[in-house]
C-alpha cells in the first residue's frame, strides 16, 4: 500500500517522464515496482540501481552533468543520511543540481525502528549550499512543487510523509492561517494541523509553510511586526530547532524570544503508533499547548 | 605529432613548475603515462570541446596527486601553462585536488577517494538516455581507491547492465594497504566486465588496451541508435571495460 504523498509523487514523476525528455527517475529498489511501466516506456530514463544508495546518487550526479534532469528516491535516512558525502560532493561541490525526493519522514517508520528515521535530514541539507527544501503537508501539494522543481536546475529536497493536515494550503513564504496578538506560530508541513489544535482559542498568529528552505525571512518580519509580539513559536517535524538560525537571522534588528519545537536528539528506543512517537516527543496538539502557552506565560 | 620521447622530456619540464604538492608525489607521476596516452591518443577533447556534447569525458576519480593531470591539461592547450607555478595559492585555479568548476576541461572535483566511479556511471546513462552514442566515459582510479566500497556499488551495476561505453583505468602501484589477492582485473571480470591488465609506462600498450577497450562498445554505435529505440538492453550490445595499469610500487 503506497502512502498518498509518495503516490501523488509516483504519478506526477511518471507524467513528467512523458512530458520533458529532460526528467529521469533515479532508484535504489524502493518504489520500483510502481514504476515498472514508466521504465519500460523510458528505458534509458527509468534507473534501478538496486540496493546501492551511494551508487543512486552518484550516478543523479552524473546523469546532471550531461544536463538531465535527475530525480533521486527512496527512504529519507538512506537518502540523505546514508549517501550524505555523495549529497555533497557529487552533487553540491560539482555544482550539480537534482530532486532528492524522500519518503520516511522521521518517525513515519514508528513501527519500524531507528534504522529507519532520518529526523535529522533537513538539518544536514542545512550544511550544504543554496538548497530548497519542500515539506509538504498535504498529498495535494506534492503534484505542483515537483512540477517546479522539475523545471529549473537547482538542487531541490522533497520531503514526503505519511502525516498529512486535513486539506492543502499554499505554502510558499510562510502564510497566515489565523491572527493574533501574542505571538508567531510558524507549522511546517504536517505539523500544521497539530498546531491548529494546539493553538485553538488562543490570541497567536499561525503561519504555514511547504518550504522552509529558502526561509522566508521577510514574511516572519512581517508577521511578527503585524502581531505586534516578537515572540516566535517553530513547530518543525524533523529535529526541533532546526530552523531557529534562520529566525535569528531574519529577526536579527529585533529583541525577540524563540521557543523552537520538533522532533527531539533522543533516540527513544520505542515502537509504537506515529501518534505515540508524537507523544515521546511532546508533538501531540496537548502537548503543544502546554508548551506553548508556558512560554508566552514566561 | 610530438613524439613520446619529447613528449615525456616536456611533460617532465611542465611537472617540475608544479610545487607544493609533496605530500601525494609519489602518486602524482604513477598516473602520467596513462593520461598523456589519454590525452595523446585516445580522448575525443580538445581545449575548443570542452562545453561539446559529443566529447568523450575523462574523470579523474583519484584526484590525489594532480600533478601529471595538471601538467597533461597545460600540455594539450586545456590551461595555460602559467598556472602551474602557483599550485594551491590563494588566487590559483589548480589545488592540491582539483574543483572541476574552476578548470577548463576537468569534468569533476575530486580528491575524496570513490567518487567517480558512480559519477562516470551516471554520465554514462545520461548520454546514452538522450541519444548520444559516440562519447565515451573513462574514469581514472588508484588500486588503493578500489578500497572505497563505493566502486564496488559501480563496479557491480555497470557489469550488470552491460554499460560498454565506460572505461574504468586503475592505476595499480600496489598501494592499497591490504592488496587485491587474485588481482584487480578479477574484481571486474567477476561483475562482467570486459578487462585487460598492461604496463602502465608502455605508450602502445595503454593505446592498444584502451582501443580494444573502446571497441567493447562497437555493436551498440554501429546501430547509431540508442538503446531505447532499437529495443535492446545495453547487456546486449557489450561491456565495460577495465584497464589495470600497473606501474612500479608507491614505496
Amino acid at each position: 500500500m503506497v502512502s498518498p504523498m509518495r503516490d501523488e509523487f509516483i504519478h506526477t514523476a511518471t507524467a513528467l517522464l512523458d512530458e520533458d525528455p529532460r526528467v529521469a527517475v533515479v532508484l535504489a529498489d524502493i518504489s520500483a515496482a510502481e514504476f515498472v511501466g514508466a521504465a519500460r516506456q523510458h528505458p534509458d530514463r527509468v534507473i534501478n540501481v538496486g540496493i546501492r544508495e551511494q551508487l543512486l546518487v552518484g550516478v543523479t550526479g552524473g546523469l546532471a552533468q550531461t544536463g538531465l534532469r535527475p530525480i533521486a528516491h527512496t527512504y529519507a535516512p538512506f537518502l540523505v543520511e546514508r549517501a550524505f558525502e555523495q549529497v555533497k560532493l557529487d552533487l553540491d561541490h560539482q555544482g550539480a543540481g537534482a530532486i532528492l525526493v524522500s519518503v520516511g519522514a522521521s518517525y513515519d517508520s514508528s513501527r519500524v525502528g531507528r534504522t529507519h528515521h532520518a529526523p535529522g535530514d533537513v538539518a544536514l541539507i542545512d550544511t550544504l549550499g543554496n538548497w530548497t527544501v519542500h515539506v509538504p503537508g498535504h498529498p495535494a501539494e506534492v503534484e505542483p512543487l515537483l512540477r517546479a522543481a522539475a523545471g529549473h536546475d537547482d538542487p531541490v529536497y522533497l520531503r514526503l510523509s505519511t502525516q498529512a493536515n486535513e486539506r492543502a494550503h499554499d505554502g510558499y513564504g510562510l502564510v497566515p492561517i489565523r491572527h493574533g496578538k501574542a505571538a508567531t506560530v510558524v507549522a511546517v508541513g504536517p505539523m500544521l494541523d497539530p498546531v491548529l489544535a494546539a493553538t485553538d482559542g488562543l490570541d497567536v498568529t499561525v503561519a504555514y509553510t511547504h518550504t522552509p528552505r529558502p526561509f522566508d525571512k521577510v514574511g516572519l518580519r512581517a508577521l511578527v511586526s503585524g502581531t505586534g509580539s516578537a515572540d516566535v513559536v517553530l513547530v518543525e517535524p524533523y529535529f526541533a530547532g532546526t530552523s531557529a538560525a534562520q529566525v535569528a537571522d531574519a529577526l536579527v534588528a529585533v529583541p525577540h524570544r524563540l521557543l523552537a519545537l520538533g522532533v527531539t536528539r533522543t533516540d527513544p528506543r520505542r515502537y509504537g503508533s506515529v501518534e505515540d512517537h508524537a507523544r515521546y516527543h511532546g508533538l501531540t496538539p496537548e502537548q503543544l499547548r502546554e508548551s506553548v502557552r508556558g512560554f508566552l506565560a514566561a | 605529432m610530438t613524439t613520446t620521447a619529447a613528449t615525456t622530456r616536456d611533460l617532465y619540464r611542465l611537472l617540475s613548475r608544479i610545487t607544493g604538492d609533496e605530500k601525494h608525489g609519489p602518486s602524482a607521476t604513477s598516473t602520467l603515462d596513462v593520461l598523456w596516452v589519454l590525452y595523446d591518443r585516445i580522448l575525443r577533447v580538445r581545449p575548443e570541446t570542452v562545453n561539446d556534447p559529443e566529447r568523450d569525458r575523462f574523470l579523474l576519480s583519484k584526484g590525489h596527486g594532480p600533478a601529471a593531470f595538471y601538467a597533461v591539461l597545460a600540455a594539450k592547450g586545456f590551461i595555460p601553462v602559467d598556472w602551474l607555478d602557483d599550485l594551491g595559492g590563494r588566487d590559483s585555479r589548480l589545488g592540491f585536488h582539483p574543483d572541476g568548476t574552476l578548470i577548463p576541461g576537468v569534468e569533476i572535483g575530486s580528491g575524496s577517494l570513490g567518487h567517480g566511479l558512480g559519477l562516470g556511471v551516471g554520465m554514462a546513462l545520461g548520454l546514452r538516455a538522450q541519444g548520444l552514442t559516440r562519447p565515451r566515459v573513462f574514469v581514472l582510479l588508484g588500486d588503493a581507491e578500489l578500497d572505497e566500497g563505493s566502486n564496488h556499488e559501480a563496479i557491480a551495476y555497470a557489469g550488470a547492465v552491460g554499460l560498454d561505453s565506460l572505461t574504468a583505468v586503475v592505476v595499480d602501484n600496489e598501494s592499497a594497504t591490504h592488496g587485491w589477492p587474485g588481482g584487480i582485473a578479477s574484481r571486474f571480470a567477476v561483475n562482467g566486465w570486459h578487462t585487460s591488465t598492461v604496463d602502465g609506462r608502455d605508450h602502445d600498450a595503454l593505446e592498444r588496451a584502451f582501443t580494444e577497450a573502446s571497441e567493447t562498445g562497437e555493436p551498440a554505435s554501429q546501430t547509431g541508435e540508442p538503446a531505447s529505440q532499437t529495443g535492446k538492453r545495453a547487456s546486449e550490445t557489450g561491456k565495460p571495460s577495465a584497464v589495470i595499469a600497473t606501474v612500479e610500487r608507491k614505496w
